[in-house]
């Protein structure tokens, strides 16, 4: 390497730029990083208001929303008492055509089943493909990476460019689906067809093409991320940082970029082969003319799976790197949480039909993929007693950042053992599309990735900002979400034992999930104050962002290579390409000082004579 | 991580210390090869479900295709032969090569026209084919217009690279961006005779 960079070791000047190469076009990798922090964020306040719509109808199917809907006054006499009461009396009195947006969707201020489909369609949707991945892999890939091994920008910055704004096009797109006659995408964010092969069936038509071809765009805009992030990686680290001085959010970040390089175009050509269906009347999909519906969800779940590990890896080597710094202690095992996550990836490939045990998939297939599945618990169990055995015996400070990575770990091991227990097909038969499942996945989505994601801000706040993120408020955050989340979540895994389903507009309606009615607006409470608690982290971020304490360089005495930059780090990041000296968890090493030791230090650590520490 | 003296390990030498965008175009050829592997997945389960699937060679008849494989096959063998060239410093021979192989990829193409233009006299259409399933249509035209787009892709990218060539940008010490370019075109022959090989000749 040390060649190549003294070749390409030329630094970056040119402070005076204007308004829009800064801003809006730049190919600064930090900038880019900031970009995708806003998509996500500005993203993650849309998937949240749809979920509390959601929520709403759960817990009182069929009533009027509140503020917007019509008052009992109205409905019992016929007499208008509020503006609202005007305004859907008004309404009811055009033609269907000539009604609002709103009337069309919520007539009265009740959520209509179609509208239902759609809020639970793009919840999915906008948090999987617009929130985790924007802020996980393209805010922090791109703000870390280069930062971490210690270069000055990625490998190709106008490609790095191209793919931020090719996402927001990806989301301009899906944010028209919900303003074209139809209505948005409404088969579930998995979009199994028959259902979504053919617009008669549903009534939904642009929708649905609006919500693929969104898709085929993230898709592009992940593959340049991609091709950036494994070229940077693999050819601009620092002198001295070798592989296995790769801080483990480095070795995440590095085997999701070869995830999603791998099964993003699997997920394009599935959704070319929809659009086809859709639009040009052809059957990939359709049995009626001689396609095959499993093929799709062969297809999608060959990418659907991998994904599932792009949203959580990426927390996973955040969560490491946190757990170590705040533990004041090396990671337990640093090779072993290399080798669990590569073997999590690979072993990710080979899992797919355990979301198809229900679907008329040969039963022999299930087996083979039941047991790829349960293989799967002994690197995660790897990286779970590691994660203790980092806290074991450390000097745990109790931090924002520190109490949000702690969540992660906990919040994904009651993730993780729901997912071996239904990974069993007998038992998934029983609680295959019910709210077990709704359950999991957000223990591993919200519990795992978010909470991660919480983490990574709070903690590289400082070094992205050059500010502190206020830590009361992050802690009035933290507590309020990590408890209402387990009151949201942790009852769903009650209401799917008991049978309820998945994706039904009112559980009202059967006679068997009545006995779920308090259940359901307990859980909707709950999540109305984890999405009340999500503003608290907005305004502490946007507060903070001009208002907070100015940070010092290095305010968590953490080791890796960013801290050693400026702060904020100017355009190029370093005034001189940092030579690597130390892996990245050197705390409390023998005969050094101070409690840490940054990968940079020149100071050698004490051994016995045995070359032991 | 014990050391006993300092020591700094240089970082392993980076796969390709000449250019970034070499590393960077393998990487997205390894994104390419999944999309058109999930597309012959695609059609290699439709084609094994299916009952009424006609032989292709019947339908499609491969003398054309044989030929437009062959041609193919050599305008990798210009390309080689063009990046070889201006790697001994010899830009007048790249010129001529990749001149070549422009010409190899436009009358593969033609080629394509041709045939497209002939099947669908034939009756066979996207959604239409009276020797059976619909789907053959379908997937033949997915699959061979999904490359011919890269095909043409390929050519418009050598007509780049021809240009910047005919203006002196590459010498013997800079010839990474003509190398980069023989990596794309390799791969399309490759994918070429996979398509080929599923599509026509089994």
């Amino acid at each position: 390497m040390s060649e190549a960079a003294a070749v390409k070791d030329t630094p970056i000047e040119h402070a005076h730029q204007g308004f829009l190469k800064t801003y809006i076009f730049s190919t600064d990798h930090k900038m880019i990083a900031k970009q995708f922090l806003l998509l996500g964020l500005v993203m993650l306040m849309l998937g949240g208001g749809l979920v509390m719509l959601l929520r709403w109808q759960l817990a009182y199917p069929d009533k009027p929303l509140p503020l917007i809907g019509i008052s009992e006054t109205y409905m019992e006499t016929g007499e208008t008492e509020t503006a609202m009461d005007r305004y859907w009396d008004e309404q009811f009195s055009k033609p269907e055509k000539e009604q609002s947006w709103i009337a069309t969707r919520m007539p009265a201020g009740v959520i209509s089943p179609n509208f239902y489909n759609t809020l639970f369609t793009m919840h999915a949707t906008i948090m999987i493909f617009f929130v985790v991945m924007p802020i996980l892999v393209g805010c922090f890939g791109n703000f870390l990476i280069p930062l971490m091994i210690g270069t000055r920008d990625m490998a190709f910055p106008v490609l790095n460019m191209l793919s931020f704004w090719v996402a927001v096009v990806s989301g301009v797109i899906i944010l028209i689906g919900f303003f074209v006659p139809g209505g948005h995408a409404a088969t579930g964010w998995t979009a199994y067809p028959p259902l979504s092969a053919d617009p008669t069936w549903t009534g939904v038509d642009w929708g649905q093409n609006l919500w693929c071809f969104s898709l085929i765009f993230l898709g592009i805009s992940s593959m340049m991320g991609s091709i950036n992030y494994i070229t940077t990686i693999i050819n601009m680290r620092a002198p001295g940082m070798t592989f296995m001085r790769l801080p483990l959010t480095i070795w995440s970040l590095f085997i999701v970029a070869i995830l999603l390089l791998l099964a993003l175009p699997v997920l394009t050509s599935a959704l070319a082969m929809l659009l086809f269906d859709r639009m040009a009347g052809t059957s990939f999909f359709n049995a009626s003319g001689g396609g095959d519906p499993l093929l799709w969800q062969h297809l999608f779940w060959f990418f659907g799976h991998p994904e599932v590990y792009v949203l959580i890896l990426p927390a996973m080597g955040i969560g490491s790197e946190i757990l170590s710094v705040f533990s004041r202690k090396p990671i337990f095992g640093y090779h072993a949480m290399v080798y669990a996550m590569v073997s999590i990836a690979g072993l990710g490939w080979i899992v797919w039909g355990h979301h198809m045990f229900q679907s008329g998939m040969n039963p022999a297939l299930g087996t083979t993929f039941m047991i790829s599945t349960m293989v799967i618990a002994v690197p995660s169990a790897i990286k779970t007693f590691n994660w203790l055995g980092t806290l074991w015996g450390g000097n745990i400070q109790f931090t924002v950042p520190m109490l949000n990575a702690l969540a992660f770990v906990s919040m994904f091991v009651i993730g993780g053992l729901s997912g071996i227990y239904m990974a069993s097909t007998p038992v998934d038969i029983f609680i295959h599309d019910t709210y077990y499942i709704v359950a999991h996945i957000h223990y591993v989505v919200f519990g795992g990735s978010l909470f991660g994601i919480f983490a990574a801000i709070t903690f590289w706040f400082p070094k992205m900002f050059g500010r502190m993120l206020g830590s009361k408020l992050g802690k009035i955050h933290f507590w309020i979400t990590f408890a209402a989340f387990n009151c949201t979540f942790f009852p769903m895994h009650i209401l799917g034992v008991g049978g309820h389903m998945r994706r039904i507009a009112n559980p009202l309606q059967y006679e068997f999930l009545q006995q779920f009615e308090g259940l359901n607006i307990f859980i909707t409470m709950s999540a109305f104050t984890l999405g009340m608690a999500q503003l608290i982290f907005i305004f502490n971020v946007f507060y903070s962002m001009f208002k907070g304490k100015k940070a010092e360089d290095n305010p968590w005495k953490a080791n890796t290579v960013e801290w050693t930059a400026a702060t904020p780090p100017p355009h190029g990041n370093f005034a001189e390409i940092p030579t690597i000296y130390h892996g990245p968890y050197e705390y409390n090493a023998p005969g050094i000082d101070e409690d840490y030791l940054p990968q940079t230090s020149q100071a050698t650590i004490a051994t016995d004579g045995n070359g032991k520490q | 991580m014990s050391q006993a003296t300092l020591v700094v390990d240089p970082a392993e030498s980076p796969l390709t210390p000449e250019s970034w965008g070499k590393l960077g175009m393998w990487v997205f050829l390894a994104g390419d090869a999944m999309s058109f592997g999930a597309l012959l997945a695609g059609y290699g389960a439709i084609r094994a479900g299916s009952v009424d699937w006609p032989v292709p060679a019947e339908v499609l008849g491969i003398s054309l295709t044989a030929f437009m494989t062959f041609l193919l096959i050599c305008t990798s063998l210009t390309m080689v032969k063009g990046l070889s060239a201006i790697k001994r410093g010899d830009q007048k021979g790249m010129i001529t090569f990749l001149g070549l192989t422009i010409l190899g990829g436009v009358i593969f193409l033609g080629c394509q026209a041709y045939e497209w233009t002939h099947l669908i006299h034939k009756g066979l259409g996207f959604t239409s084919n009276p020797y059976g399933n619909y789907l053959f249509g379908t997937t033949f035209y997915a699959i061979t217009g999904f490359h011919g787009a890269h095909v043409t892709g390929g050519v418009i990218y050598l007509t780049i690279v021809l240009i910047r060539g005919l203006r002196g940008k590459y010498s013997a010490d800079n010839c990474n961006g003509v190398e980069i370019l023989g990596l794309y075109w390799h791969f399309v022959d490759l994918v070429w005779i996979l398509v080929f090989t599923f599509l026509y000749l089994i």
